[in-house]
């Protein structure tokens, strides 16, 4: 695996506060909090694992709440700017994890930004794609590709369209759409 | 008692009103702009062999020739959201800017929330709050699919919300789609009708009032509060809207739908509303070929 990047714990700062969303910090130089991602090594994390130009991400800020629960909302006028902390229950949607070894994205954050991955895509056909969408492991030998977390798309409506997020581990896609995401859908 | 009775004295045509009332609704879709175009959608839908129908006076609403929308790609991909082609109003009567900052007052599931998202490009800041915290949850689970970034969850009880999380005083705009009878519902779900009873109708009201005077008091001078329900309960609509004009600082402002509506009543039940309530609109099912329902627009003046 390509992808690992743990950001070490650090008693000399402070611990992270589950119930709230605190603004991840712009670089690991302007860390508070111990074990935090920044802004910074969140998008390499994307740019290095996908090949996603980090342009994408401008006018987006990264919150955590929960243990290494990264979020992404909309923040680019002064109408969107919120105060960090903030306590309420969800703000824009979860994006990836963080605070363990392999960060993984979530599938909606790979369904909503995926389209702009340039490397990692595995493209699924017909009864795969569906399979997968089900929440079934494949088989697949022909992976040349990284290991770890790949972003898993389908030929759709004149466009490759991400599926979720695909854990490539000797000969096998596992597929980590989540339960309450996955869906018996036709094969195309 | 059947409630639909109590309302057709109110209907122009209480036969048609009561035979539409009794058919089943075709399940429709709208297309999330944020993640898809209405094309887009078309084409998956015709190549997994989903038969659909445009609805006329919105160019994202399908109508589906057979099953629900859970089962299909576009569903799964978040390009389309399973809602009520009479739901699809209230956020087309806001109309945002994607500057705004809008507050979805009752907000769970979410299906104008996304909207009012879609609507604003992703962009602006739409709050959307509920005081049930497990039909948040379905909210939260229909924004991420839908690919929405730019909502902000709050769990409060509406009537006496608070803005202290956040650091500005008011909204532009808000939407105030209250908890009703919802007989309008009634070609969806037939036990909206056998829930009925007067003793709710009572008891909803005063939260109905309470919540759309705090949505005009949280939205800026000039901004714009829109109100709906799924009931044709005057007591839950005109009477509601009557009670802020007489309590609030705000008027109603007149407008037009894409649909054929009636005006709201200034009599029901002995008491009377103030006129201006005639330029909300009330939906009956038989006009339109959809579900009942009822929206009023407000400016908020001081
Ligand atoms: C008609 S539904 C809202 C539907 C939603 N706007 C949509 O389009 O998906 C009314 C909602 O009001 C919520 N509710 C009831 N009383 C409330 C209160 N006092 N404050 C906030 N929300 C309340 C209910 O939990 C329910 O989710």
């Amino acid at each position: 695996m390509t992808d690992e990047r743990r950001v070490p714990e650090d008693d000399r700062l402070a611990e992270n506060v589950g119930q709230r969303f605190d603004r991840l910090p712009a670089t690991p130089a302007d860390r508070t909090v111990s074990g935090r991602a920044s802004r910074e090594e969140v998008i390499e994390w994307w740019v290095e694992q996908y090949g996603v130009d980090p342009a994408i991400f401008e006018g987006y800020s990264f919150w955590e709440k929960g243990a290494g629960k990264v979020w992404i909302y909309a923040e680019k006028e002064p109408s969107q700017a919120l105060p960090s902390p903030i306590e309420i229950e969800a703000l824009g949607m979860t994006f990836m994890r963080t605070r363990q070894r392999h960060w993984k994205p979530t599938t909606v954050a790979v369904q909503r930004f995926g389209q702009h991955a340039e490397k990692n895509v595995l493209v699924l056909e017909g009864a795969a794609a569906a399979a997968f969408a089900r929440g079934e492991d494949i088989p697949y030998e022909s992976w040349d590709g990284d290991w770890g977390y790949l972003v898993v798309a389908h030929e759709l409506a004149g466009g490759l369209e991400p599926i979720g997020v695909g854990l490539y581990l000797y000969d096998e896609l596992r597929s980590t759409v989540p339960k309450g995401r996955q869906e018996s859908l036709a094969d195309l | 008692m059947n409630p639909l009775e109590r309302y057709a004295p109110l209907v122009d045509d209480p036969e048609a009103f009561r035979a539409a009332c009794q058919r089943p609704l075709p399940s429709v879709v709208r297309v999330n702009t944020i993640k898809a175009t209405a094309d887009r959608v078309a084409a998956a839908f015709d190549a997994e062999g989903v038969g659909y129908e445009p609805i006329g006076w919105h160019d994202g609403l399908f109508a589906l020739a057979e099953r629900g929308p859970g089962t299909t790609w576009p569903y799964f991909h978040g390009w389309v959201h399973g809602q009520e082609e009479v739901s699809a109003l209230p956020a087309v009567v806001l109309d945002p800017d994607p500057d705004d900052r809008v507050w979805d007052a009752c907000a769970a599931p979410g299906s104008k929330t996304t909207q009012l998202s879609a609507q604003m490009g992703d962009q602006g800041l739409v709050v959307g709050n509920d005081s049930n915290l497990g039909r948040l949850s379905a909210l939260r689970h229909n924004a991420e699919r839908l690919g929405v970034t730019n909502l902000a969850v709050t769990n409060q009880d509406a009537r006496n919300f608070s803005l202290k999380p956040f650091d500005f005083e008011a909204f532009d705009a808000a939407l105030v789609d209250v908890p009703c009878s919802c007989e309008g519902t009634c070609r969806k779900n037939p036990t909206a009708l056998e829930e009925w009873t007067i003793d709710h109708v009572r008891s909803v009201t005063g939260v109905q009032k309470s919540i759309l005077s705090r949505a005009i008091q949280a939205t800026k001078p000039g901004g714009t509060v829109v109100y709906s329900t799924c009931t044709f309960a005057p007591e839950e609509n005109e009477a509601v809207v009557d009670h802020a004009l007489q309590t609030e600082d705000c008027q109603v402002v007149s407008f037009d739908l894409p649909i054929d509506t009636a005006p709201g009543v200034t009599e029901w039940d002995g008491a009377t509303f103030d006129s201006a309530v005639t330029d909300t609109h009330r939906i009956y099912p038989h006009l339109n070929d959809t579900g009942g329902f009822y929206c009023a627009k407000l400016e908020v003046t001081a």
